[in-house]
């Protein structure tokens, strides 16, 4: 049951870092000046790194001889158990600004505490992870207070960004049952807990970027235990595209 | 001019003599010579400058361009290592042209300056970007063909006249060592570990990639006018020709070891040159892709105006939060 | 954009950027020129605020060290018994 357990939340943890570093990708070539499309990739290809030590490591955990790639490749989109704030689309830069820094806050609450995992091996991925992750929403944090202080443009842009976003971050606290056996083990700590230090860092970077902090409390769920947004087909469809057409193929 | 940047105007028809150089031009064509490098605030030849910034925009544009054939794919990448080799190569190519572009700025050009010339169409970037990437053998064959022949372009100029350009090509060629290799290796997956369904994907890339590499070189040297003076400078240190030469002559062993032939019917090794005879490239297409008939030039060209033009907001946003931030700084100054 | 590779040797120009202001400069300093574990430390300068030695001062600046040559090791024959100096 632990183990099941176990591997339930290391999907988590691998698919949240996936399917972010999917969505960055997405801008390669695109950004809006040539030092931001390098430092968007230089994120993603963080959280690729990050995704493919969860997933290999719950591929061990599951042992049914999956690896990295078959749990990335070879499950359909119920089967994810990302977040659906990381699904969303990149819409304009500040949107993907806003999701970076509603994740990045939260990522890097969790990963500090995940450093105190009773699993040594979660342990060590976050250990690499939250260095990483620590530079990701110092830059993040400092793109949104410059945005939203930026013109009246940016300023509209930004607080369009961030409302929408909202509804998708309730779900980052909600545990269940599968956090909460963890969290016993000290495997994982309880999601709940990120909120409060999580709603203290957001409001303080709302209150420099002059940002109205959303007060919407109706949140949506469900990414967690496999039920997503439309936008997850799309993103697998490209994403698994060749592991489909060519079964069984080495790459 | 070669490679990444095919075709660059000298100014120059004919080369001077010495005796027809000024004392300041002699001087500099001696220390051109002697292999002392220029550096920005050097006295050098106006149409030296000119050329300069014309070669390295362009190749700094092709860099810029050459994201988006490939980045075409990293969506798709069929593993998650290929993904994570494919990401960081195509964010090398965006450093690089940043590189490229701050070498061109010691010359007294801004960055906006070129770039917006690449995006008015003005100024070319190199014709192969304008082919598609139509399955993921293409990455494969880009990585193999196509950095394959920059980087024989790249490594002689690591050696060129003028500093800036010289260290920046430097640090690219340092980098860029895995691009090629990252090719062969997919083409290695696909042609000696992979189905045959996989090895026929590789086969058609070759097909399509084939020519369209060996005319990045540029036309023959010929019909090329600005070559001498480009040579004389140091800016160009391989005619392109022999640099077309050399790239066959080092790829048709790749290819026989991954068992998949080039699409030449002529191609034959040549005992008595100690070289591969080729047929005839279709210099028409050629003249087409530059003129902007190539498969993709609108498209490249539309993404990175529409890229250029979301962006304008973030830009500007950016710009005007950074002098908000002066105008406190200053204000708290005088208060204090 | 100056870097230093590892502790012990000194910044080193690496190239240029562009950037809003210094904050953003070292970031954008990070992400552009650190990609290959290059750097324990940037520094960043404005291209504007850099004032070189013109090409013409050459002469005066440079050369009068090439007539000190007892500052360098060389200068000093050694007899061969003689180890270690």
């Amino acid at each position: 049951m632990l183990l099941a357990d176990k591997f339930e939340s290391l999907l988590r943890l691998g698919d949240n870092t996936l399917i972010l570093a999917q969505r960055l990708s997405e801008w390669c070539g695109k950004g809006p000046v040539f030092e931001e499309d390098m430092a968007l990739t230089n994120i993603a290809l963080d959280l690729l790194g990050q995704a493919r030590l969860w997933l290999t490591y719950a591929g061990e955990v599951e042992s049914k001889g999956r690896d990295e790639d078959a749990l990335a490749y070879l499950r359909d989109a119920h089967q994810f158990r990302n977040l659906l704030l990381v699904e969303q689309p990149n819409g304009d830069y500040a949107l993907t600004m806003a999701r970076q820094f509603y994740f990045d806050t939260w990522h890097h609450l969790l990963l500090q505490e995940l450093l105190k995992s009773t699993d040594e091996r979660i342990a060590a991925i976050a250990e690499q992870a939250v260095k990483e992750v620590t530079y990701h929403l110092r830059r993040s944090s400092d793109l949104v207070t410059r945005l939203g202080a930026g013109t009246e443009e940016s300023h509209r842009r930004m607080q369009t960004a961030v409302d929408e976003l909202w509804p998708y971050t309730g779900e980052m606290f909600a545990p269940d049952a599968v956090d909460e056996a963890l969290a016993a083990q000290g495997i994982i700590c309880n999601p709940g807990q990120l909120h409060e230090p999580w709603l203290k860092h957001v409001a303080e970077v709302f209150r420099q970027a002059t940002l109205t902090l959303p007060s919407g409390t109706w949140m949506q769920k469900g990414g967690k235990q496999g039920r997503h947004t439309e936008h997850l087909g799309y993103i697998l469809t490209e994403m698994q595209f060749l592991q489909r057409a060519y079964p069984g193929a080495k790459w | 001019m070669s490679m990444y940047a095919q075709l660059v105007e000298t100014g120059v028809n004919q080369l001077q003599s010495r005796a027809e150089m000024s004392a300041e031009e002699r001087a500099f064509q001696e220390r051109v010579d002697a292999g002392i490098k220029i550096e920005p605030k050097d006295w050098m030849p106006e149409d030296y400058r000119k050329t300069l910034i014309r070669q390295i925009s362009q190749h700094a544009h092709s860099e810029i361009v050459g994201q988006l054939p490939e980045g075409n794919w990293i969506t798709r990448a069929p593993t998650l290592k290929r993904k994570t080799i494919l990401l960081s190569k195509v964010q090398d190519e965006a450093g690089h042209g940043l590189y490229l572009y701050g070498a061109a700025e010691t010359l007294g050009v801004t960055r906006d300056q070129l770039y917006a010339d690449l995006l008015s169409g003005k100024v070319k970037y190199s014709s192969i970007f304008n082919y598609p990437t139509l399955t993921w053998a293409d990455i494969g064959a880009i990585g193999w063909l196509v950095d394959g022949a920059a980087i024989m372009n790249q490594i002689p100029l690591c050696r060129c006249s003028y500093g800036p350009y010289s260290r920046a090509m430097i640090r690219i060629c340092k980098e860029e060592a895995f691009h090629m290799r990252q090719g062969y290796d997919i083409m290695i997956a696909l042609c000696r570990d992979g189905t045959p369904e996989q090895k026929a994907l590789a086969q058609d890339a070759l097909n399509r990639w084939w020519w369209p590499s060996l005319m990045m070189f540029g036309p023959p040297d010929a019909e090329s006018v600005h070559s001498a003076q480009s040579a004389q400078w140091k800016i160009k240190l391989f005619s392109n020709d022999e640099l077309r030469q050399k790239f066959i002559d080092q790829t048709i062993p790749q290819a026989e070891y991954l068992g998949i032939r080039v699409p030449d019917p002529e191609l034959k090794w040549n005992e008595e040159s100690g070289h591969y005879d080729f047929g005839k490239i279709d210099w028409d297409e050629f003249w087409n892709v530059v003129k902007g008939n190539g498969p993709c030039n609108r498209e490249r060209l539309r993404a990175r105006v529409q890229a250029w033009e979301d962006g304008a907001w973030f830009r500007e946003a950016l710009v005007a939060h950074a002098e908000k931030q002066s105008q406190r700084e200053a204000e708290a100054t005088k208060a204090a | 954009m100056f870097i230093r590779s590892q502790h012990g040797l000194a910044h080193k120009h690496v190239g240029s950027l562009h950037a809003p202001d210094a904050e953003m400069a070292i970031n954008n300093a990070r992400d552009v020129y650190t990609r290959r574990n290059e750097g324990v430390s940037i520094w960043v300068v404005k291209a504007s605020d850099i004032v070189a030695s013109s090409p013409g001062d050459k002469a005066p600046l440079f050369e009068p060290a090439n007539s000190k040559v007892y500052r360098h090791p060389t200068f000093f024959p050694m007899p061969k018994e003689v180890k270690n100096m």
